[in-house]
């Protein structure tokens, strides 16, 4: 299935206004939509088809199915093995074309799959793993049987509903019955842009056609195939990618316009240069999955390509100081803002935060040192290498950060002057939505990234050769693991996934912008223990 | 440049069973021996270290539990023969607060003796009861007391233990009439305990008076146990006594460290008398059974001259009722504590020492932010060793009250490989309260505080999830769970 968008021009985001100051010629990536599978031969599916010996080649069960689970080719004797990531489970039951009761001979049994149960943990749940790969595969709102909106965690925004899910008026899954062409004709009703600079500065007033922007990961944390997809599927959808503390490699000048420098306290291949030829320069104070402590590359992942870009020695581990050790107050704060203004009079700055107990205060003060974007990065958020004590420990998540800020800046007076994104645990649409819906007003994403290009949230990305799957990593084997193309196409579809929630989600509640979301917590509810 | 506190790790494998989390199953005999063949291409080595240890006849017979289940051979063998599953032994292990996660994470930390470090973000629940509805605060940009990366070798993580007089008293002739203070600083805010139920080898008693010494700190022992340390680590032991004990104990107490404990009772003051007239400067710690009363009873004793109180919790830090059903967590019973103190105005001159549910390095730190002055660790030390935590922890305290019950130990326990390599034990222990203390300076550094004794009932520096969420969430309507559809 082939579904083309290319018609899709938001309405208020058509303006692809040449901003950038980037000297070098830029790309541009088309926003389609396109079938991407697993790179793996077998993917993986909450379900596991067994075809016992007592099979007879009959083939019944590839013509009862209707997803595609069973195949005897033309000229073959047999079935082939099931493709059993297809599967629905139990609920093909009620299709009255399941395999399992029409098998002349029984010898079809379903299950869940072990494999799956082996996958994510309560923060995502094996189902947000596989809902995140069918978005990727798909460029779609997933199947019924896979829970994609919430995790398992018990708290946060798993314990945060839209009152339609909870009154049960209206069924959020029943996009998935309707055909490709339906959604896309919806579509065109709702905005779901963001304006990034209020501050009326005489700075460009940067539109994305997403609420969503790519989180920092540096060349050394990820595997320059990683920031590449990344960047050319925001270029995609108009929107932006931020480079990490590790240095801006060569091959992302292409999309200059759609990247952001980070300067982060190492100031690890921050030049003026890469400060010049982008449009938002992003200051990171804190990183949420490791609030208090500077950035961590282990030795290992140190090679000689990444410390080129470093200006570092390879082998050695790199950790970034914290906090910035010029500023300690907001007058430094301004300072260090008003450096960047002068180097690039174009850009828009943004001013990344942890979530401590004053993160209301912090939020303030940067709006008055000059920021356009304040982010809240949260303590549940994710890291290529981290101690674990301080995943867990310090600072609160970004559920309980978003609307402190909201309200402090509101109550100051300034709430529509900047721009307030929200990141560190948003895994879903359903997440992005709710922490708009909490005051932010848009968000920053990064481990959903990783899980659209297979991540399995095996931990080891931080030591050795990297992750075992090629997207952080900077082994050369490894690496080739995962091509760009099929990279870059599974992160578009996850964000039109996205994108057809939010819209579907928005014209649910009667709203006609994700803007015009932003602090409705009454649409909201928490559900309660008792 | 001032000495260092510094702990000498040394990386020492565990000798006992480990149990890993996840099982490969593998269909050998349907494979084609195909040219694509994936195991040789793991990233870890994990399909060849375990031929290797099936080839070998000397090796155990047990799985080596590597997999880090990253799925690349599950997903790429050509014929779809691989699988993972969930090992259902590693799922047994421990019970609802000393979970399977937390044991292996030990484990590990007793085997390198480094903070553990990972990728990926956090990956376990939202929040939890006790320790885990708190996060400690950090400090963002404009804190001058904040110091970095480059200042953490100069946090200080040392504690004193003793009565700490808060104004010196002199006489109308100038001569100071306030005793002299008798402080033990020791430079770890833990002190090593006895474990919640009776594990009567010697063995363990000995490596924990060991580590102590390497340790700088103190470790608590049974008076029995005691005598039979060497000398070279007596003076790190703190002993455990009884009224009737101590005549026929004046060399151990004389040798020990300078503090002796006393389980409480109506003779505790006769008991401490007796111990200062054999060693004056000793310091007598009352050790406490956590109850719901028992901040009355630390005002009582502390008004009785008694400063140093050892609060002990059950195996999941929670006070022990009188109908048998867990309490209040140590956090909200040290809250209690710690207010009743400064309210009665002589919080600065006591000492509390908390133990019970200490299973991390953060519950090290939270326990502190709570009220205590440092903490005591127990069941950890056992799980360092190997221990799955296989008895119902929750119904065992360590008030020295279960320590005639009978011998209960399974047959294969783990640490039974432990206690006859005395060497082995203390290097494990010393290796876990390393990496504890690594992480400690972590949340310390990250708190912008520059000496734990500053992070005592310093509550500002937390963030509780009853208060945060009333404030974030306060405004949302609330629904009953039930209500929300499948």
């Amino acid at each position: 299935m082939t579904t083309t968008i290319a018609d899709l021009k938001m309405r208020n985001g058509a303006k692809f206004e040449r901003l950038g100051n980037s000297d070098y010629p830029q790309e541009t990536v088309e926003r389609k939509v396109r079938p991407v599978p697993d790179r793996y031969r077998n993917a993986i599916g909450k379900f596991k088809v067994d075809r016992l010996a007592n099979c007879i080649g009959c083939g019944k069960c590839g013509e009862v199915c209707a997803y595609g689970v069973h195949l005897k080719p033309e000229g073959f004797k047999y079935t082939i093995r099931p493709k059993d990531y297809l599967c629905i489970g139990p609920a093909c039951l009620e299709t009255g074309r399941d395999c399992v009761s029409q098998c002349p001979e029984k010898a079809i049994r379903v299950r869940l799959n072990p494999n799956a149960e082996c996958l994510g943990d309560p923060r995502w749940s094996s189902d947000l793993v596989l809902a995140t790969w069918h978005m990727a595969e798909t460029g779609h709102t997933p199947p019924p049987h896979l829970e994609y909106r919430v995790g398992e965690s018990g708290g946060g925004f798993d314990k945060i509903r839209f009152k339609f899910e909870v009154d049960g008026s209206e069924s959020v899954t029943a996009d998935v019955d309707k055909t490709a062409d339906q959604q896309l004709e919806a579509l065109p009703e709702i905005d779901t842009g963001l304006e990034l600079n209020r501050r009326n500065d005489n700075r460009p007033r940067i539109h994305i056609d997403i609420p969503v922007y790519g989180g920092g990961m540096s060349f050394g944390s990820v595997s320059i195939n990683t920031i590449l997809a990344k960047a050319r599927a925001m270029t995609a959808w108009n929107s932006f990618t931020c480079t990490g503390e590790g240095g801006y490699p060569d091959r992302l000048k292409p999309y200059d316009d759609h990247v952001i420098t980070q300067v982060a306290t190492g100031l690890f291949g921050v030049r003026e240069e890469t400060i010049q030829r982008v449009r938002i320069v992003e200051f990171k104070y804190a990183q949420g999955a490791k609030p208090g402590l500077g950035g961590h590359l282990l030795g290992d992942k140190n090679t000689p390509d990444v410390a080129q870009m470093r200006g570092a020695v390879a082998g050695n581990a790199l950790f970034s100081p914290f906090p910035f050790h010029s500023v300690y107050s907001v007058e430094d704060h301004k300072k260090h803002l008003d450096w960047i203004k002068e180097v690039n009079p174009r850009c828009l700055v943004s001013v990344k935060v942890s979530t401590p107990t004053d993160v209301d205060m912090v939020a303030v003060g940067s709006y008055y040192a000059g920021a356009h974007i304040i982010h809240l990065d949260g303590s549940y958020g994710g890291t290529g290498a981290a101690p674990d004590i301080a995943k867990k420990n310090i600072a609160m998540p970004i559920e309980y950060a978003i609307p402190k800020v909201h309200k402090f800046l509101a109550a100051e007076g300034i709430r529509d002057k900047v721009t307030l994104i929200a990141s560190g645990g948003i895994r879903t649409a359903y997440d992005a939505l709710k922490a708009i819906a909490l005051g932010a007003d848009g968000v920053v994403v990064g481990t959903v990234e990783m899980i659209a290009l297979g991540c399995v949230r095996c931990s080891t990305c931080e030591s050795g050769r990297g992750c075992p799957r090629g997207i952080a990593s900077t082994d050369p084997e490894l690496v080739d693991l995962m091509g760009l193309d099929w990279a870059t196409q599974r992160l578009i579809n996850l964000q039109n996934s996205w994108r057809e929630q939010m819209v579907s989600v928005l014209r649910k509640l009667g709203l006609p912008s994700i803007q015009s979301l932003r602090g409705r917590t009454d649409f909201l509810c928490y559900l309660a223990d008792e | 440049m001032p000495d260092r506190y510094h702990i000498h790790t040394t990386v020492t494998p565990g000798r006992f069973h480990r149990v890993g989390k996840f099982g490969g199953v593998d269909w050998r005999e349907d494979c084609a021996r195909c040219s694509e063949c994936v195991k040789p291409l793991c990233n870890y080595e994990v399909h060849e270290n375990e031929t290797n240890h099936n080839r070998d006849p000397l090796a155990a017979v047990q799985p080596l539990y590597e997999c880090k289940a990253c799925f690349s051979c599950v997903q790429g063998c050509t014929k779809g023969l691989l699988s993972l599953s969930v090992n259902p032994e590693y799922l047994d292990m421990g019970d609802e607060y000393w979970k399977a996660d937390l044991i292996h994470s030990t484990w590990v930390q007793a085997d390198m003796g480094k903070i553990p470090v990972s990728g990926a973000g956090y990956r376990g629940p939202f929040h939890g009861p006790g320790f885990d509805s708190i996060w400690t605060d950090m400090s963002e940009i404009v804190r001058p007391t904040r110091d970095g990366i480059h200042g953490r070798e100069y946090i200080s993580t040392s504690v004193d233990i003793g009565p700490k007089p808060m104004r010196l008293v002199f006489s109308a002739d100038g001569k100071m009439v306030t005793p002299p203070s008798h402080l033990l600083e020791i430079p770890l805010p833990a002190i090593l305990d006895i474990p919640a139920w009776p594990v009567r080898e010697i063995g363990v008693a000995l490596a924990r008076a060991s580590a102590a010494r390497d340790l700088q700190t103190m470790a608590v022992l049974f008076a029995e146990d005691a005598v039979a340390v060497p000398d070279r680590d007596i003076g790190s032991v703190v002993p455990i006594l009884s009224g009737e004990d101590i005549e026929k104990r004046r060399d151990l107490i004389k040798k020990a460290s300078g503090m002796v404990q006393l389980l409480d009772g109506p003779e505790v003051a006769t008991a401490a008398a007796e111990i200062r007239k054999l060693k004056p400067r000793a310091i007598v710690s009352i050790r406490l059974t956590l109850r719901p009363n028992t901040a009355d009873r630390v005002v009582e004793l502390s008004r009785q001259g008694f400063k140093v109180l050892h609060l002990c919790a059950d195996q999941h830090g929670c006070e022990r009722t009188s109908d048998g059903m867990p309490g209040r967590h140590i956090k909200d019973a040290l809250r209690e504590i710690h207010g009743r103190l400064v309210q009665e105005g002589f919080r600065d001159e006591v000492t509390l020492i908390t133990s019970g549910g200490i299973a991390l390095a953060e519950h090290m730190a939270k326990a502190i932010i709570c009220g205590s002055d440092l903490v005591a660790v127990d069941t950890a030390l056992l799980v360092s060793l190997g221990c799955r935590v296989c008895l119902n922890a929750h119904s065992l305290l360590i008030d020295g009250a279960d320590r005639q019950s009978p011998e209960s130990r399974h047959p294969e326990c783990p640490i039974k490989s432990a206690v006859s390599d005395v060497p082995y034990a203390t290097r494990r222990m010393v290796n876990l309260m390393g990496a504890w203390h690594g992480q400690l300076i972590e949340v310390l550094g990250a708190m912008g505080i520059r000496e734990v004794r500053r992070l005592r009932g310093e509550v500002g520096r937390a963030i509780f999830r009853e208060e945060i969420e009333k404030e974030a969430f306060g405004d949302l309507e609330r629904i009953p769970l039930q209500r929300v559809s499948a």
